[in-house]
This record gives structure tokens, C-alpha cells and sequence, in this order.
């Protein structure tokens, strides 16, 4: 995952709740049939161009995505499409393996761009009889960042004059060395931030008391 | 986990960097790189190339190699996973762990209260001058151990009874029947992938111990990981063997892990812990009173009573289920630099020493022993007391055994069913040991050969199906648990790689 996710917040989204297909009458017979669909609705009027897709696994064992799409400007309907089909997410369905985990689909993982996207709609498979249930949880929908442009140095920049006469500096030290030397200063710092460890220092140290009478965990 | 590939790499990549900068390895190599620029070799103009192959040629690039390829064995994780997740991933096993450590707490501050022994106090001075004498000989007397309960060893009962709250058991047995004892669905190997799996077992491939041949393998000479690793999965020479495994472990003995060990026995001697009780009992129960290990009681006490202070191993329970528990004193919770109690969070149980006991054989200076076993405890053996979803699981390696022995030996595992032996409970405790003090050293070494070269302790599961295979034909006579317990009471004459090769590749599918 890049650093980006970190930066930037998932998009306000209307997550309708899971809709089981059910097969034959519902009233009298209802049979699982191990599909469900979950609709994820975009802000109206906000087509979003997602950049990933991330979710926790609860007992699905595939999902498809797709995705409506309503090409800018023009007139035309939005049309739905197959994003991804049958996304294996866990190893085997009948065992655990990946029931619970965390995933994340990426734009590039995708088999058309998901762009000007207005909905979502993911499809849950659980082909086993052996789970109760299954769903995805805390899906989220991450926007594609567009890299900043050049910033452009503003106006009021250039009018700033130099200043050209030294201030009166009686007892005080001479503002170049005081700034080189900040700046050594501020370039060890940065160095000490980028240099953080996990590393453990690896003593045993008891905060200097060692009547330990109780356990908790909590 | 799924993620676009490239991501998933570089994030593999950033988490290692992380770990292993500000590492001892990660100066050394530093240092090593700035004395190289004496060197006449080493040009200007291509410098970064010139360090490089410098780096290479002396050997630093292979520990390096060698120190990833550590870090690769935690698995990575999804960053908008939890904390609790990368230590287990399903929500009903990490709370079984709970319930599970709350009754192990339980039990330690009840044997505080009720012997009057806080969990943790300073030693007075004279204490700690006399321990320093008998530093060498502590196996000579401790006193009161019989009023002291046994550490809570990992229970069978509590396996048996994990359940996954989705998991629809409404349906008959027929669909899903499973005779055993364990009802959680996890993903176990069966035969076919077995021996994809460990080819290298294969009935035409040579084993060490079996079809010995003297040479010694390049591997030791290159100093590699990773090579060591491939080949000790068809033994290792009893000559190379304390190497091997020291490599494959990238288990150094450089004067910083010695000094570590000398911190750790200095810890010893200022404070003593509730713990320490614990351990001396346990060994003077169990590794004292095997035929093989009661020479080794000294170094069994040293090794123990470092582990049990060793802050180092807290470490690992960022991807074990368990939690170490926190410490108060006297009603005041501690500052979060020191929350675990016993300061490595793990609680030893009744037969903890059996798993340093047979790595004596192998080792003889006490920091040498002492890393290695950390290093196969945080691998390894932490799996099998504690409850979690891991394939090198207790609970998977549990629902392996019956899985195979149900599928390729239906009619004894029924009939033992009948007869209320499960199998199960025979060999559970073979499983949790990981057979040691069950199996003769010799043996016990070629099958931790194994769980070295495959990075797995799978291969502790299908010896347990394969003795049972093997006396198949005896337990078939039986007609009660006891009579089925004293068949398989005696597994000291055992060869254990032919009964895992034939179990593998003989048994029909």
C-alpha cells in the first residue's frame, strides 16, 4: 500500500445493507443461495474516481465488483461494469482461511478504470453450507489523488524587498553563524526522525520497585 | 491480504527496514562500509558499486541476506489491519486465548496470595551473593517445591471445546462427519498436498540418519540461511547439526548477545519472580527424572530462569495470540515501559523445560544454548500453548491428526472411538512437547531437523498419525483407554523418519 491512504480520507459513502438472494419462496422455503449483494452509493451529483477499494472479510468467499459509471459532459446514461469478477477471499470456502481478514483493491487490479464512478455494487459469494452467514465489513472507498501540480511562486513573494541595512547587533551574535548553526542543529534533528527504530534497548528495568503483588490483564 | 502485488511488496520491504534499522547488524555494516573507503579498490567514481561488491566479498551482504531472511518469517500485514488481528486473525480464537490467560492469571495470583510470595520482589543482598556462588549448581536444593502447585499447562479441554460462533453445525453428522475431537474448520494439508509439500521426504530421497554419508555440505562454509534451511530437511549430520541450526536461526554469538546473557543472569540475581518457582519444579519433574536430560539440570535452570526475564521475547507477541499480562504494584498499574510481568509475558507450564532440554545435547556454552532456544521458542514453540488459527497451531496440528487419521485409517480411529479412546487424548501430549521426552535424542533431533527445514511444525502432526499407524495392528486388540495408552506408552524405540516416509508416500489414496 502506498503512503498516500494514509493522507488521504475514504469518500462519504451510503452503504445499503447486504441483500440476500433467497431461492424459491421465500415464505414457505427459503433457501440460501449463498449470493449477496451489497450497494455502495456515492455522494449524488459526485462522481469519484476511486484509487482503492479496501474491506474485512467476514466468511465471503468471492466477490465481484461492479461499477456504474456516468461518463462526464455527456448526456448518456451511466452504464454499469465489471470491475473484478470472483475475487477469491478465502483459499477454500468450507475453512477459515481468510474468513476474517483485512483486503484491498487496487484501481490497477481492476479490469476497467474506475472512473466517474457513481455506484458500487459488490456481489458476495459463499458457495458452502458450513457458515451461517457472510458479508464484508468497514468497506471503504479511497479517491484517486491527482499529484500536485508545480506551485507557482505567488506574487507577493517577488515584491518583498531585501533588506538591505544590518540591524544595530550590540551583544548579540551575529545572525549568519547563529543560523548555520540552527541549521546544523534542525538537520540532525531530521536525521534522528528518519533514523527511528524499533529496535529495543533490551534492558530489564523494574521502574525501580520490585514488590509486584497483582496481575491483571486489562 | 490481497493487494496489488508491487504494493504488497514494498510494504513488505518498508516493514522490514523499520525492524532492522538501529539494529546492531544494520551499525555494523554501516561501520564496515566507512572503513572500506580506505581501501585503494574502492574508486570514486563508482562508489556505491565499489561498497557494494566490497560488502559482498567480505561476507556482510549474506548476513544481511541472512537477517531478512528472518524478518520474512513474520507475516506481513494489511495496514488497516489491527494490532490484534496480525496476532490472530479470528475474533472467536483471540477470545478463547483470553479466557484462557484469565485462568492462567488466575491461578499465579492465587499462588501468590495463598503462599505468601509476591510475583516479583528484589533479592536482599545476602540472597544474592549466595546465588552468585551456586550460580553453577542450582539443580542441588530448592525447598518446599512439593507444597507448590504445577504451572497450568496448555488443556485438551479447551480445544475441544473452541466453536466457531458462523459455523452452522445444524446439519447432520453425515454431511460433515468429523470423529474427532476438534470442531473447528481450519485448513489442514491431507496426504496429497503433504507430499508436495515435503518431496524431499520422499521414499527415494536419501535421510540423513537413515543413509548417512560423510561430507560436509558447502552451506556451512557459505554462512547461508537460507541453503542451511533447504538442507536440513533431510537431516542434518549430528556434526553439523549445532551450526546448521544456530545458521538457519541467524543466531549469533557475537559479544553482544553474550553480554545480553550475562545482563540477563545479573537480573537473576537481584530479583527473584513468582515464575522461578515455577520453573524449578518443572524441571525437577520432568527433565530431572528423563534418562537422557537430568545431566543437563543446571543449564535447564540457567537457560530458564534468563528466558523468563528476557524483555526481548516481548517482541514476538506482536503475532502471537497470547498477551503477556500486565503487572500492578501494590495497586498502582505499572508505567507502560514495564507491562509485562513475568518481563517475557510468558507463564511457564508443567514440561516448559522439555523444550530446552534436548538443545543440550547440541550446545554447551550457556549464551550459545540460551539464543538458540529463544530464537526455536519464538518460532516455534510458542505455537504449541497457545490458542490461534496458525497451521504450526496446537489446534490445526490437533484437527491434522485426526483429519489423517480418519481419512487413512478409518476403521482403527472408529474403533478406538467405540472403545472411548479417543485418539486425541493420547496424542496431545506427544503434540505439545513436540515429542520431546517421548522419542529417544537421537530421534527427537531428525524430527526438529524437520520443523527447521520446512519453517513448520506440521510435520509434528503426521509423526503422531504415523505411530499410530505403525501400531495399528495392536490397537485394534484393544478394548479400553488404558490398554490403548500403555500400546503407545513407549515410543523410545521408534525411528521416525521411516515412519513418517512410509506414512507419506506408502499409504494408498
Amino acid at each position: 500500500m502506498s503512503g498516500n491512504t494514509e493522507d488521504i480520507k475514504p469518500v462519504k459513502c451510503t452503504i445499503k445493507p447486504p441483500f440476500y438472494l433467497q431461492i424459491g419462496d421465500t415464505k414457505t422455503d427459503p433457501a440460501h443461495s449463498g449470493v449477496c449483494v451489497v450497494d455502495v452509493t456515492l455522494p449524488f451529483g459526485k462522481p469519484v474516481n476511486i484509487e482503492e477499494i479496501t474491506f474485512k472479510n467476514y466468511y465471503t468467499a468471492y466477490v465481484t465488483v461492479r461499477l456504474l459509471r456516468r461518463s462526464p459532459g455527456q448526456e448518456t446514461p451511466a452504464k454499469w461494469c465489471t470491475a473484478l469478477r470472483d475475487l477469491p477471499l478465502m483459499d477454500n470456502p468450507h475453512t477459515e482461511r481468510g474468513s476474517q481478514d483485512y483486503y484491498s483493491i487496487h484501481r490497477t487490479q481492476m479490469q476497467v478504470d474506475p472512473d466517474h464512478v457513481v455506484s458500487v455494487r459488490l456481489i458476495l459469494r459463499q458457495p458452502s453450507s458450513a457458515w451461517l452467514t457472510f458479508s464484508l465489513e468497514d468497506v471503504k472507498i479511497f479517491p484517486h489523488m491527482e499529484p500536485d501540480p508545480e506551485k507557482e511562486v505567488s506574487d507577493w513573494l517577488s515584491d518583498l524587498t531585501l533588506v538591505g541595512q544590518h540591524p544595530d547587533l550590540e551583544g548579540l551574535p551575529d545572525p549568519h553563524t547563529v543560523s548555520s548553526s540552527i541549521q546544523q542543529m534542525w538537520a540532525l534533528t531530521e536525521v534522528m526522525q528518519t533514523n527511528q527504530t524499533t529496535a529495543s534497548i533490551g534492558r530489564f528495568d523494574v521502574d525501580g520497585c520490585y514488590d509486584i503483588n497483582l496481575l491483571s490483564l486489562t | 491480504m490481497l493487494m496489488d502485488e508491487g504494493t504488497e511488496l514494498s510494504l513488505t520491504i518498508a516493514q522490514i527496514v523499520q525492524r532492522l534499522k538501529g539494529s546492531h547488524l544494520h551499525s555494523q555494516i554501516e561501520r564496515q562500509a566507512k572503513e572500506c573507503l580506505h581501501q585503494p579498490e574502492i574508486k570514486l567514481e563508482s562508489l556505491k558499486e565499489d561498497v557494494r561488491s566490497f560488502l559482498k566479498t567480505s561476507g556482510w551482504e549474506r548476513k544481511l541476506q541472512n537477517a531478512v531472511y528472518r524478518e520474512l518469517h513474520l507475516p506481513p500485514s494489511h495496514p488497516a489491519a489491527p494490532p490484534e488481528h496480525l496476532k490472530e486473525p479470528l475474533a472467536y480464537m483471540r477470545k478463547a486465548q483470553a479466557s484462557w490467560e484469565k485462568r492462567v492469571l488466575k491461578s499465579l495470583n492465587s499462588m501468590s496470595t495463598e503462599l505468601e510470595v509476591p510475583l516479583a520482589r528484589m533479592r536482599p543482598a545476602v540472597e544474592q551473593k549466595e546465588l552468585t556462588n551456586k550460580w553453577n549448581e542450582m539443580g542441588t536444593d530448592e525447598p518446599g517445591l512439593e507444597t507448590l502447585p504445577r504451572g497450568l499447562a496448555p488443556k485438551r479441554s479447551v480445544l475441544i471445546s473452541l466453536r466457531n460462533p458462523n459455523h452452522d453445525s445444524s446439519e447432520d453428522v453425515s454431511v460433515r462427519s468429523h470423529w474427532g475431537l476438534i470442531q473447528v474448520p481450519l485448513n489442514v494439508r491431507d496426504i496429497p498436498q503433504l507430499r508436495r509439500a515435503y518431496s524431499e521426504l520422499n521414499l527415494t530421497t536419501g535421510q540423513l540418519g537413515i543413509d548417512d554419508h560423510a561430507h560436509i555440505h558447502p552451506v556451512v562454509v557459505e554462512q547461508d540461511s537460507a541453503a542451511a534451511q533447504q538442507y536440513s530437511r533431510q537431516g542434518c549430520p549430528t556434526g553439523l547439526r549445532a551450526d546448521l541450526w544456530a545458521l538457519i536461526l541467524n543466531s549469533t554469538n557475537q559479544p553482544q548477545d553474550v553480554m545480553h546473557y550475562e545482563q540477563l543472569t545479573a537480573g537473576v540475581i537481584q530479583h527473584d519472580l513468582l515464575v522461578d518457582n515455577l520453573i524449578y519444579k518443572d524441571v525437577k519433574l520432568t527433565a530431572s527424572n528423563d534418562d537422557y536430560y537430568f545431566v543437563f539440570e543446571d543449564f535447564l535452570y540457567q537457560v530458564l530462569l534468563c528466558f523468563s526475564r528476557d524483555t526481548a521475547v516481548l517482541d514476538h507477541f506482536k503475532y502471537n495470540s497470547a498477551t503477556p499480562p500486565k503487572s500492578y504494584i501494590q495497586g498502582e498499574p505499572m508505567s507502560t515501559s514495564t507491562r509485562a510481568h513475568t518481563p517475557t509475558g510468558v507463564i511457564p507450564f508443567h514440561g516448559f523445560s522439555m523444550y530446552v532440554a534436548p538443545l543440550c545435547f547440541l550446545y554447551n556454552e550457556p549464551s550459545k544454548l540460551y539464543s538458540v532456544f529463544r530464537e526455536m521458542y519464538i518460532r516455534y514453540f510458542f505455537r504449541l500453548h497457545s490458542i490461534s488459527s496458525s497451521p504450526s497451531g496446537i489446534v490445526s496440528l490437533c484437527l491434522q491428526f485426526e483429519r489423517l487419521l480418519q481419512t487413512h485409517l478409518p476403521q482403527l480411529f472408529y474403533h478406538l472411538r467405540q472403545i472411548g479412546a479417543q485418539p486425541l487424548r493420547i496424542a496431545f501430549k506427544w503434540m505439545v512437547r513436540a515429542f520431546s521426552g517421548y522419542l529417544s535424542t537421537d530421534q527427537l533431533l531428525l524430527l526438529w531437523d524437520r520443523i527447521l527445514g520446512y519453517d513448520s511444525l506440521e510435520v509434528v502432526a503426521v509423526l503422531a498419525a504415523a505411530v499410530f499407524a505403525f501400531r495399528a495392528e495392536n490397537l485394534m486388540e484393544v478394548t479400553s483407554l488404558a490398554s490403548a495408552e500403555a500400546v503407545l506408552a513407549d515410543l523410545s524405540t521408534l525411528k521416525v523418519m521411516p515412519l513418517i516416509q512410509i506414512f507419506l508416500f506408502a499409504t494408498a489414496i
